[in-house]
């Protein structure tokens, strides 16, 4: 037996090592903005309360195998008919409905606070993506302009990332941001995130799509407000036109680079949900949002 | 002429990959072996009499067992091909194509055509032995299901050489599986081979359930019934409600690709959520269904290796049928990242989350059986106790995965594989590996060599941590899965490496089984008692390898843990069999219809595959052919005189 706990031994402190050493590597341990701190919050909180239960079950385990060996000379007590105690199954019965009623609790509360736009930040900006094979379409409604496979983004600000695709679906993930949600053919569906510091994170297709899955990776840039704008006006003024033969070439199955566009087809975004069966769909509260965004625009 | 028919079998073979090449050359020459074999030694007659035509509960789970270890070589390779490619960064070794039809076969294979076999193999040797029952309820049924099976797991291996393999995962979740981005026949493969093998999985689930629900040994209730059995009526019982689920996603997908309906398009009102809600109906419950048995097995094991009846029975026996309601109601957290609002999440996350406290109190239990017991080290024994720990870590890291905003940063990660490896090895393999060593010498007659059963435990069990442990952390890096290749850049190199050769040094403890048992047939201790382990429950009272009667007479029985009780108070089934004279036996005669059936499904199957429709409907007349001649078919027993019967009990010791 011993030598298993030693491998889970050398194995925990390999990769506890692994784990301090560098922060960019693990871009869930270290999330750069409120939401992936939530959720980094819920995964530390489930691991200490598993802890709870695994640690003394191994360490009961160990204890048990070596206590009642059978061995001719231990003298450890044999009780072969022992097999009922009200009390101590009580006791774990009761152990786990406890922890699973606790983390129940958190789960429950986290799940719905996710809905919302991170608190106490700056005024939320829209990108639409669309899930290519294999490449990511951002198109920004307010400054309407669009890149494939990388996404400017001012720190500070809550991002509504809205999402869909015109392909097989997708999972649209920023590991160092928060969690994902899908990209679904008709579908436009909401994921809040926000960073809090400026830098370079790597985000990922993460539902497979075939053949180019594995390249489906794309750069979201944190830049402060000013340079934000800057960059804004830049593609304006330098980069080419997306037109609706340009999206079709696009939509061609294929692994690019990065692109920029100055403007892109009007409601190209709302088009695709719509082409690809999105009026089967209740996709209700993106129009309502819509709405609501332009109607509060009129108010300023 | 000659252009067309070279032009057909370019595509009706697969071609153009070494690897694959090599596997047809291989599949000639050992089917040419297994030809001249059997030729050789006079052994057709054999093969058809003993084995393809029979109905005995036993001999069928004997070649559930077969195939399931051969499928379990199957999936092992891909699993090694795919480790290797991903040892290091960028390499070549299999292009992405190559890569997807990898890690989808792997996936269907380990769970439908070697998880699956491998309880049957153990539901169908062990509990009618158990429950002191001669057979199962519906043995020309359970030929039929075994058949069923077969010929289901053939037309999925034969994807691989013929046609091409399914390449879009396990799941197979359109729209990706539709025909506009999904053509060829691949797809078709799986759905029509799962849609098979399923419908004897259906019947396997029907056929346990009433077998014991109705045939236990006078005596036997429901509260005196051994857990493995409790845990096999648990793990059918959810069979047959999780299946149909199955049934109809392939069926719908199958109009999809094949007449061109919208069920899971986008388009035209289809959804292909309903496709996502049904395959998770059944996928979750299918992960019980695999568990659930491995929990029985280590009950009984844990309690046989601990001299000590098991503790909290009632417990045990509760926490299975809590399991087995839970356990449709939280099928959802596969998908929290598509778009349900928070109160479906929050709902799906709680209740999966209440799936680990009758899991926990299981655990609790297992470890007070061993509590003031006498724990031998035995094979069966340590496969038990490394189930544990193992099983209790893939326990909690799902628990942690329930909380669904943390899913939302573990789903589809490596996280997640590294969880669902370490409940369906930790999990499933070591219960099943348990029960195989543990009901060995009742299937076969010797017990297998432990030296080297050891070695094959140790490779596995440190190759697993090796190899899954580093994944955990890749999770937290943003490794997702089903990529076929990383760059360096992103820092997987070394963690990757590490599990690569974990994943080697399972296969070694593989191979090591296989050595161990080759050498046991030759070598292996001889079980003469038919108790080489000093059980509890009703099939150690048996010789081994049991006879196909099972019972000379119906012991009854008056305690859980039968046999031990028996022992205790000095009785044997020889005293028991002398009590009165022996009657004759009633048996199912032994029939060729099952396979013969299963033929047809095949020959409809690969019909359907490639749109052959004519073939197809030529296999489904077949079927319905062969359903009509068992109508017409009265004389299907026959009766063992009871002196036939008197002579075998006294040749064993019995009477």
């Amino acid at each position: 037996m011993k030598s298993r706990w030693w491998k889970g031994l050398i194995l925990g402190a390999f990769s506890l090592f692994a784990l301090t050493g560098c922060s960019e590597k693990y871009p869930v341990l270290h999330p750069v903005g409120p939401v992936g701190e939530q959720e980094l919050f819920l995964i530390k909180f489930s691991t200490l309360l598993a802890a709870i239960v695994v640690i003394p079950v191994i360490a009961l385990l160990i204890f048990i195998v070596y206590r009642y060996r059978d061995k001719p000379d231990n003298q450890a007590p044999y009780q072969p008919e022992w097999s009922e105690s009200k009390t101590l199954e009580f006791v774990w019965w009761a152990i786990p409905i406890l922890i699973i009623g606790i983390l129940g609790a958190v789960t429950a509360k986290q799940t719905f606070a996710l809905t919302h736009p991170p608190k106490n930040s700056g005024e939320p900006l829209t990108i639409q993506v669309t899930s290519l094979d294999w490449k990511w379409v951002f198109m920004y409604p307010d400054q309407h302009i669009a890149t494939v496979n990388y996404a400017e983004i001012p720190a500070g600000r809550p991002i509504q990332f809205v999402l869909t695709a015109d392909a097989p679906m997708n999972s649209f993930w920023v590991p160092a941001l928060g969690g994902q949600e899908y990209a679904m053919p008709g579908m436009a569906m909401r994921l809040w995130l926000q960073a809090d510091k400026t830098g370079t994170f790597e985000g990922k297709g993460a539902n497979f799509t075939g053949k180019g899955f594995a390249h489906m990776t794309f750069d979201v840039k944190s830049v402060n407000e000013s340079d934000f704008n800057k960059w804004v006006a830049d593609v304006k003024k330098s980069a080419p036109a997306l037109t609706k033969d340009g999206y079709k070439e696009l939509r061609k199955p294929s692994v690019m680079g990065k692109k920029s566009f100055s403007s892109y087809p009007k409601d190209l975004f709302m088009d695709t949900v719509m082409k690809n069966g999105g009026k089967y769909m209740n996709n209700h509260w993106m129009m309502m949002d819509q709405q609501e965004k332009q109607m509060d625009h009129h108010d300023h | 002429m000659l252009e067309s028919l070279k032009e057909f079998a370019g595509h009706f073979f697969v071609t153009g990959e070494p690897l694959i090449y090599m596997s047809d050359v291989a599949i000639v020459v050992v089917s040419l072996a297994i030809v001249f074999t059997l030729t050789y030694l006079k052994k057709w007659k054999w093969l058809w009499k003993e084995w393809l035509t029979t109905v005995d509960h036993k001999k069928i789970g004997i070649m559930y067992l077969i195939s399931a270890l051969l499928m379990l070589f199957r999936g092992g390779v891909d699993a090694l091909l795919m480790r290797t490619q991903l040892a290091l960064p960028n390499l070549h070794f299999l292009d992405p194509q190559h890569y997807n039809e990898i890690f989808t076969t792997h996936g269907t294979i380990m769970i439908l055509f070697m998880a699956m076999p491998f309880l049957f193999a153990l539901f169908n040797i062990v509990v009618p032995l158990q429950i002191g029952a001669r057979d199962v309820a519906f043995p020309y049924l359970n030929a039929i299901s075994f058949w069923l099976f077969f010929f289901g797991a053939l037309l999925f291996n034969l994807s691989f050489v013929i046609g091409g393999s399914p390449d879009a995962g396990w799941v197979s979740y359109p729209p990706l599986t539709e025909l506009a981005t999904d053509p060829g026949p691949g797809e078709n493969f799986y759905l029509l081979s799962l849609q098979i093998s399923g419908i004897g999985s259906i019947a396997t689930g029907i056929n346990f359930i009433v077998t014991i629900l109705k045939m236990r040994a006078p005596g036997m209730t429901l509260m005196k019934m051994p857990l493995f059995s409790w845990s096999v009526l648990a793990s059918c019982i959810i069979i047959v409600f999780a299946f149909p689920a199955l049934t109809v996603a392939l069926a719908l997908l199958m109009f999809d690709r094949l007449f061109g309906t919208h069920f899971f398009t986008m388009l035209h009102g289809g959804n292909p959520m309903m496709y996502i809600n049904l395959f998770w109906v059944w996928g979750h419950p299918e992960v019980y269904i695999a568990v659930l048995p491995a929990f029985g097995v280590i009950s009984e094991v844990v309690a046989t290796f601990s001299r000590k009846s098991v503790f909290g029975y009632k417990s045990m026996v509760a926490a299975l049928m809590v399991i087995t309601v839970i356990n449709y109601l939280v099928w959802a957290h596969h998908f929290f990242t598509m778009g349900a609002s928070a109160g479906v999440n929050a709902y799906f996350a709680v209740a999966t989350m209440l799936v680990g406290i009758p899991t926990g109190v299981k655990v609790f239990n297992w470890l007070f059986t061993m509590f003031r017991g006498r724990i031998r080290l035995t094979l069966p024994m340590l496969w038990a106790i490394a189930f544990i720990p193992c099983f209790a870590i893939g326990g909690a890291t799902g628990v942690m995965l329930a909380a669904a905003p943390a899913d939302y940063q573990y789903h589809n990660s490596f996280f997640l594989i590294a969880h669902f490896h370490q409940t369906l090895i930790g999990g499933v393999v070591f219960g099943l590996l348990a029960g195989l060593y543990y009901w060995w010498p009742k299937m076969f007659g010797f017990i297998l060599d432990e030296r080297l059963g050891k070695w094959a435990f140790w490779f596995f069990n440190i190759g697993f941590y090796v190899c899954f442990m580093p994944m955990y952390a890749l999770g937290f890096m943003g490794m997702t899965r089903r990529v076929y290749t990383y760059p360096a850049e992103t820092g997987w190199t070394g963690l990757n490496f590490v599990s690569t050769i974990g994943a080697y040094l399972m296969g070694i403890g593989f191979l090591l089984i296989v050595a161990q048992v080759l050498y046991s047939i030759k070598y292996g201790k001889r079980d003469v008692t038919g108790d080489p382990w000093d059980g509890r429950t009703l099939e150690w009272a048996l010789p081994s390898p049991v006879p196909h009667y099972n019972f000379a007479r119906i012991p009854e029985v008056s305690e859980l843990d039968a046999w031990w009780h028996m022992k205790q108070n000095g009785e044997t089934l020889a005293a028991q069999n002398k009590k009165a004279p022996l009657e004759p036996i009633h048996m199912p005669k032994n029939t060729g219809r099952p396979f013969i059936m299963g033929v047809f499904f095949f020959i409809a199957g690969f019909g359907f595959v490639f749109n052959w429709f004519w073939m197809g409907a030529i296999g489904l007349i077949g079927v319905v052919i062969t359903l009509i001649a068992r109508s017409q078919e009265r004389d299907t027993e026959y009766e063992i005189p009871a002196e036939e019967i008197r002579r075998t009990e006294s040749a064993l010791g019995r009477l």
